[in-house]
């Protein structure tokens, strides 16, 4: 559904526009996070200099691959969502948060531990 | 002005009370300013091997999907200037998370 989401208006009736607001919200919020994944990937990659190239380009390579995933999973969620409020039905319960707060977690304490030993290359 | 009901004045029906358009206009804003630290570091990335022309493409792109993403969020943030604005299109929505995903890829495309 989410790959063709023009159809979404086919759908329904057009719920609040404060529901709907709220939930372009939510969506932009998901999207800060993809971008700050993004961002923080090319940083690791340029403020990491004396970390070993392998270590280094698998961290980018992870927060980048995060970010985008998260990009992905913020659109469907948008969606999901809308078509939800449109159909009167309970709004999509998602494992995402989670999933994305544990991964965020490890790879933290990785940079941590590499930032503390200095893994050189 | 049409007339107010109940006990908060006249401007409750052409304002919301709980300030919605304000504060998706504001979202927009927060998420245009991660865009622009996102997008300098991926345009820091495209020069941190070194300049050669391969790299000035690739940071022509990045300012162009900046600037894509500034259109995006310009006419959305005029659309809220309405009292009750039109739900995001998707395409709209479609077209942001492109554009984050694009300085994904060009970033990425520059790694050493």
């Amino acid at each position: 559904m989410w790959f063709a989401p023009e159809r979404l208006r086919e759908e329904g009736g057009t719920p609040d526009y404060r529901f709907s607001l709220a939930n372009e919200r939510t969506f932009l919020a998901w999207l800060r996070t993809a971008m700050a994944l993004v961002g923080g990937g090319f940083a690791v990659d340029q403020f990491l200099p004396e970390t070993a190239r392998p270590l280094r380009l698998a961290l980018a390579l992870v927060l980048l691959a995060g970010g985008a995933l998260c990009a992905l999973r913020a659109i469907s969620h948008w969606v999901r969502c809308e078509r939800a409020m449109r159909r009167g039905e309970d709004l999509p319960m998602s494992r995402f948060p989670v999933v994305l707060g544990l991964a965020v977690g490890v790879v933290a304490l990785l940079m941590v531990i590499v930032a503390a030993f200095g893994w050189g290359g | 002005m049409p007339e107010g009901k109940g006990t908060h004045g006249p401007r409750t029906r052409d304002r919301d009370p709980g300030l919605q358009p304000e504060r998706t206009r504001l979202a927009w804003r927060r998420t245009t300013l991660a865009c622009a630290v996102a997008a300098s570091l991926a345009g820091r990335q495209t020069l941190h091997g070194g300049i050669d022309p391969a790299s000035l493409v690739v940071l022509a792109l990045v300012v162009v999907v900046w600037l894509a993403f500034l259109a995006l969020a310009h006419r959305r943030i005029r659309a809220m200037r309405m009292p009750r604005p039109p739900a995001l299109s998707p395409r709209a929505a479609v077209a942001a998370v492109a554009c984050t995903l694009a300085l994904a890829v060009l970033g990425a495309a520059m790694l050493r």
